[in-house]
């Protein structure tokens, strides 16, 4: 039985939009006096967290909670995978253990794919960001938000996103975010341009459904959402841009370049923000940039994929079919500091 | 066996099947029926004034609708309706695919303290109660719970039992009960037919 969440490409419009629906309904129970729904009661959820992610696993597990799943968080620091164990054993062990759904996060892309066609787990697997391949409850989360702010609440339920030019600014090559969020956001009828400095931008990124574009002045006045991605100083050794001053003036978005923006637009980030780099305390603080929503609407997301997943017999949504990631797009599979960490899942890869 | 709320057969199918299907009550019929419960509730609720009416989506929502509007035309005052999904508090949701969720809006404030009524279509198992009973508990205390079902079916599996019956319909397992509104199925009709085994979205 296939259930899984590995990557957005995998959602059907229908799929997409029956999540963004019950997404809706679940933001409902926020507002309640008792904040939780006994559906998954009785089921484990397991945050397995290779990288450190501490919004996206409390996202999770707020999730889960709310949903009256029992949560396990597993991160690799301090816990056996730090002693060298791979990621057969450690999913070997989390099956014993009885594990209904195993959220997890790694620094190699691929790794959510193998752990949900390996035969090692027979669990749901949701992938929460692997390498600089995919994040597709973020990019599900950031849909929702747009249908929120610009179709409405209700007006929205049953809607895509037909015609709405969403741009995504900054370091695409790195980033799952953007690649999840260019698949989804196609899947729901959005037109999607990608703005980034010629080094940034990923080898084959042709074969991608969206433009690409290399001046983020020409794209604002035609955006009805800008998304602006992380600079990721960790990633950035390899000098893809001369200083971080020439980046903010050329990419980032101040209270100049919001202005050049329609009346309508949003700006989003995923967080967590560089303040001065990527986006200026002005635009950050303004109430056009919905970065604190996004967190909001990230547990009802969540809570709509796991009781998607996990709520009934079999899946909601067709998801879990597909190819080897390596093999679906020609997007760099590896990530820059990769060869200087122990690698469980490749130890497997190659066994 | 609680088949209530199932998913919809395709419209051809459930087209074919009407014809073979018995009409119990017509739109007269219902009307009636909600202006006696309507007097009903008013009457044991003594004025109506802290009613809330809740509906079991689908159809039990229009039908609090309508009782809300009768109530408005007895006692000249608005009589504040909403609806209680109950899809997540299921104890059958293991058994079938996972299904998409309905709404709820709770009108006003809350419900301390209020006398809730709940109105769905049919009364079958009880299940469905059941698990609105749990949903109410995760959203108030009201000061007591009453239920109002067009048609009472028969074959309880829980002990449970309605306040305010449009129509007792003694049926067998073999026999559904199915009803259909002007809002949803563009016509007013309460149908018994026979279970078959394509018919999976008749109660």
């Amino acid at each position: 039985m296939k259930r899984h969440l590995i990557s957005a490409a995998d959602l059907t419009r229908d799929d997409a939009v029956l999540i963004l629906d019950t997404a809706e309904e679940m933001a409902r129970v926020a507002d309640r006096p008792i904040k939780k729904l006994p559906t998954l009661r009785g089921l484990t959820v397991v945050n397995l967290f290779f990288e450190d992610s501490t919004r996206t696993r409390i996202s999770f597990e707020a999730a889960a909670k709310r949903l009256s799943a029992d949560v396990i968080n597993f991160s690799a620091k301090g816990s056996s995978v730090s002693k060298g164990e791979s990621l057969k054993d450690t999913a070997l062990t989390l099956e014993a253990m009885g594990a209904d759904a195993v959220v997890i996060r790694h620094h190699a892309s691929g790794a959510p794919y193998r752990l949900a066609t390996s035969g090692w787990i027979d669990s749901a697997v949701v992938n929460a960001g692997d390498g600089t391949h995919e994040h597709p409850t973020q990019a599900l989360l950031d849909a929702f938000t747009i249908r929120r702010r610009l179709v409405g609440r209700d007006a929205g339920l049953g809607k895509d996103l037909d015609g709405r030019r969403v741009t995504i600014v900054g370091d695409v090559l790195h980033s799952r975010v953007a690649r999840s969020n260019v698949q989804l956001l196609h899947t729901l009828g959005a037109e999607v341009t990608v703005v980034a400095p010629p080094t940034l931008v990923p080898i084959g990124v042709g074969s991608w459904p969206c433009e690409v574009s290399y001046n983020l002045d020409e794209v604002l006045p035609k955006s009805d959402a800008v998304m602006m991605l992380r600079v990721q100083r960790e990633r950035m050794n390899a000098a893809f841009f001369p200083t971080e001053r020439e980046y903010s003036r050329r990419y980032g978005l101040d209270g100049d370049r919001m202005a050049k923006m329609p009346g309508h637009a949003i700006v989003m980030h995923p967080g967590p923000m560089n303040r001065g780099m990527e986006i200026t305390a002005q635009v950050a603080d303004s109430d056009r940039c919905t970065a604190v929503e996004q967190v909001a609407n990230g547990v009802s997301t969540r809570m709509a994929v796991l009781y998607l997943l996990l709520g009934g017999s079999e899946p909601a949504v067709a998801t879990g079919n597909a190819p080897a990631p390596a093999a679906s797009r020609p997007s760099p599979a590896t990530t820059p500091e990769r060869g200087a960490e122990r690698r469980p899942f490749d130890a497997e890869e190659s066994k | 066996m609680d088949a209530q709320n199932a998913a919809q057969t395709t419209t051809a199918q459930t087209a074919a099947h009407d014809r073979d299907m018995r009409p119990v009550l017509d739109a007269q019929d219902i009307a009636r029926v909600l202006t006696r419960i309507a007097h009903e509730i008013v009457e044991r609720a003594k004025g109506a004034d802290d009613v809330v009416l809740l509906g079991i989506p689908t159809r039990g929502v229009h039908l609090a609708r309508r009782l809300a509007a009768k109530l408005e035309e007895i006692t000249g005052t608005k009589i504040p309706v909403g609806s209680l999904d109950i899809t997540m508090y299921r104890d059958d949701l293991r058994m079938k695919p996972a299904r998409a969720i309905g709404r709820t809006e709770i009108p006003g404030d809350d419900l301390d303290g209020r006398l809730v009524v709940l109105v769905d279509d049919v009364l079958f198992s009880g299940r469905t109660i059941r698990a609105a009973l749990d949903a109410l508990g995760d959203l108030g205390r009201p000061r007591a719970v009453q239920l109002a079902v067009l048609v009472d079916r028969g074959h309880r599996e829980l002990p449970i039992r309605a306040d305010y019956v449009g129509k007792n319909l003694p049926t067998s397992l073999r026999e559904t009960v199915k009803v259909q509104l002007q809002e949803e199925d563009g016509r007013d009709a309460v149908l018994l037919g026979q279970r078959t085994p394509q018919a999976t979205g008749q109660q």
